[in-house]
């Protein structure tokens, strides 16, 4: 059976003070209702993700006590995956035919931290300040720029760009640009990656109505189909986050095993896809993350940055909303964010950011620790 | 001032040429580092303790620029805090070990350069006693 989303809604990503994140998770979940022309009586079931929430599903106490299954959701950075995914499932099933996912997270600023013990990792691996996640993205995008010719300035303008982009999205966290020379001279956090190259953790909530895909022009004309949505966990093997050690044998990540799932279910490959969005957790993640998800092989980044490919006017439009780094990054509802872009843009309501050429085919990833991926392709 | 170990069992001490211990799967083979009770291959659970190569090649790194968030990190904060350098050393073909490297300077890291074991001072503790932990250092 195929879903199709009929609804998307956004709380703009920032910081709020005084505004909750279940108040920032009421108010997406309504624009998404709004957007599908439906009520919240209507929906028949729901997954919220959060980090920072304990229980997503009170947003039923600001949206109505209907009495649904609402079912929580923590998965890491993959968490709105998880969400998205198992909503659509539950439409497979055949019991429901309306339903949403909502992603809602309120973190305070700096990066994010952890009992190591929580990812069974030693504590004393957390006391030699080795716990942190911006490390690992340091380390990954080094070694992969040794190994695959991709210089400084190339990572400075992937932010110049998300943050060019981020100045057309209203609902963004930073809406100013900044030069190249500005985000390489911003102090240095963990080699090749300086402060400017990185998101920041902040606040946000993003919702998404789903409904069986032969119901689907009850509630649009302009409907898009998840034609596939998968979430993987990393093999022995992987180069991923909070690993005390790695084996001698390499293997791909599972941002790299979730996506050729994904096109295999959908039956569409990377050439096929129009617009692009992407984990930007730092700069050298979306360059890693082009080639991981097929579109281009380990070091034509370089080339393909030069050119403007990744620009909303190029050949590869990614991250034309300015992914994480103009956004930030709820953890809950960052993925949510991403889909809810995808399909304005398939709509052709994106606006002064739009892509050019009526595309068809979206794509969205997600990855993060301890080493989780999520993956979804979508098509009007 | 007396010296303790970060952690009792990761590396052999005290010694004056020190190993990090590891273990390895009785059944695979597999090397982990810190010892584990369990593969993380196959599943055997009979896991004997293995001591680690003391040089290596440096697989990847990086640096630390700023002072991780506090708890869990113990060592120096504020004004006390250096930058220091972060890499993955392949020892012995057998595993690849995350540690603190002695060189923070990013002109002086290469990939594939030969790295030793070291026991470095890592911070004062409430008992006025000096921790220790193991690091890598580059070989002239």
């Amino acid at each position: 059976m195929d879903v199709a989303i009929v609804g998307v809604g956004l709380h703009p990503f920032g910081r709020f003070p005084g505004v909750s994140g279940i108040e920032m998770g009421a108010i997406a979940a309504r624009r998404a209702l709004d957007d599908a022309g439906v009520q919240w009586r209507d929906i028949q079931f729901a997954f919220g993700g959060s980090y920072e929430v304990d229980n997503p599903d009170a947003v039923v106490a600001l949206l109505g006590l209907t009495g649904i299954p609402f079912t929580n959701v923590y998965n890491g950075c993959a968490t709105a995956a998880s969400a998205l995914t198992m909503a659509a499932d539950t439409i497979r099933l055949g019991d429901c035919d309306l339903g949403i996912a909502i992603g809602m997270d309120k973190h305070l600023p700096g990066a994010f931290s952890a009992d190591p013990r929580q990812y069974a990792c030693p504590s004393w691996y957390g006391e030699l300040g080795q716990f942190v996640t911006t490390k690992f993205f340091g380390m990954k995008i080094n070694k992969y720029m040794q190994d695959h010719g991709i210089s400084h300035s190339t990572l400075a303008k992937i932010v110049a760009k998300n943050l060019r982009n981020g100045v057309l999205n209203e609902n963004a966290f930073r809406r100013k640009p900044m030069s190249e020379e500005d985000i390489l001279g911003s102090p240095m956090l963990n080699y090749p990656l300086t402060q400017y190259m990185f998101c920041s953790p902040d606040e946000g909530a993003a919702a998404v109505v789903l409904c069986r895909a032969e119901h689907a022009h009850r509630y649009t004309d302009t409907p898009v189909f998840l034609r596939a949505a998968t979430v993987r966990t990393r093999r022995l093997g992987a180069f991923e986050v909070h690993s005390p050690w790695l084996p001698m044998d390499e293997t791909v990540g599972p941002t790299v095993d979730a996506s050729r799932a994904a096109y295999e279910i959908a039956g569409i490959g990377p050439e096929d896809v129009d617009v692009i969005q992407l984990q930007d957790t730092d700069a050298g993640a979306e360059i890693i993350h082009l080639a991981e998800n097929g579109f281009c092989r380990d070091g034509e980044q370089e080339a393909l940055v030069a050119d403007g490919a990744l620009e909303i006017g190029g050949a590869l439009p990614v991250n034309t909303d300015g992914g994480l780094i103009a956004n930030g990054e709820p953890i809950g509802a960052s993925g949510l964010r991403q889909v809810h872009e995808v399909v304005l843009q398939l709509r052709g309501h994106a606006g002064d950011r739009q892509v050019p050429g009526n595309p068809k085919v979206g794509y969205t990833q997600l990855y993060g620790a301890p080493g989780t991926a999520g993956v979804s392709i979508l098509a009007r | 001032m007396a010296q303790v170990p970060v952690a009792d069992g990761i590396f052999t001490w005290p010694s004056d040429e020190p190993r990090l211990i590891g273990s390895r799967c009785t059944e695979c083979q597999i090397v982990t580092f810190p010892t584990q009770a369990s593969c993380p291959r196959c599943p055997s659970t009979e896991m004997a303790e293995h001591l680690l190569a003391r040089r290596g090649r440096l697989w990847a790194w990086t640096t630390q620029g700023f002072p991780p968030p506090s708890p869990p990190y113990s060592g120096p904060t504020g004004k006390a805090f250096v930058p220091f350098g972060v890499g993955y050393v392949e020892l012995g073909d057998e595993v690849k070990v995350e540690a603190h490297l002695t060189e923070a300077d990013p002109a002086r890291l290469t990939h594939g350069q030969e790295m030793e074991l070291v026991l470095v001072p890592f911070r004062e503790d409430d008992n006025g006693d000096e921790v220790i932990t193991f690091a890598f250092r580059p070989v002239d």
